[in-house]
């Protein structure tokens, strides 16, 4: 399940659609939109994607952890557009029989997505707004 | 022949366009497009050394080269996630 949105990311909601009675693990990741960066107060973050390579990536992702982890299946969300602290801006989740490749997996997705997958954020301070780009 | 051009965070910024269609003349590599571009907005070229060229929604060297109606696209550090 690999998907780009601009609602909210209902992490339950691809959880229970990924776990099945074998799985003996669910790891979940979110990274979360923060306050403060730089030194400067944040109050939101605009995300921008291309949108047809992200999804392709965020698919070749899942693909990578699937066959260098023992796990069984991967979900990988991005939320897009303008998102307010506490807001998750993406989620991993990932299903295994054990947990080592569950959090393995899930570092190794997050990880590689911040360097592989071109989606680009726009910090937005009291006082005007930056493009980030690298850094990761 | 026809390509279509997108630019992505700053590089929109620095074009004022998110995308554009240009015919990029002979044998052109996708840097040559960028180049090409530099021209008109010179505000693209202090981001060339970080940029990373993307030819139909795959990452490719400088020296790929452009075909009628492809797509490619000119791509900041990502900052995802």
């Amino acid at each position: 399940m690999f998907h780009l949105v601009r609602e909210p990311i209902d992490v339950e909601r691809i959880r229970d659609a990924l776990v099945r009675p074998e799985d003996g693990a669910v790891a979940v990741f979110q990274g979360v939109v923060r306050n403060h960066a730089r030194g400067r107060r944040v109050t939101a973050i605009e995300y921008h994607a291309y949108e047809s390579m992200a999804l392709r990536k965020l698919e070749e992702i899942g693909a990578r952890a699937r066959t260098e982890f023992a796990i069984r299946e991967i979900a990988i969300v991005h939320r897009l557009g303008r998102l307010e602290p506490t807001e998750a801006s993406v989620a991993i989740v990932v299903v295994s029989a054990h947990r080592a490749a569950a959090f393995d997996s899930c570092r190794f997705a997050i990880d590689t997505l911040k360097k592989i997958v071109p989606i680009w954020k726009k910090e937005i301070y009291e006082g005007g707004e930056v493009w980030i780009e690298g850094g990761n | 022949m026809t390509i279509r051009v997108l630019f992505f965070a700053s590089l929109a910024d620095a074009t004022g366009m998110r995308e554009a269609e240009v015919d990029p003349g002979l044998h052109p590599d996708v840097a040559s497009v960028f180049t090409e571009f530099a021209r008109k907005f010179p505000k693209l070229e202090a981001h060339r050394a970080s940029l990373l060229y993307a030819l139909n929604s795959e990452f490719v060297a400088p020296d790929a080269a452009v075909s009628d109606g492809d797509e490619v696209a000119f791509l900041p550090p990502v900052s995802g996630g």
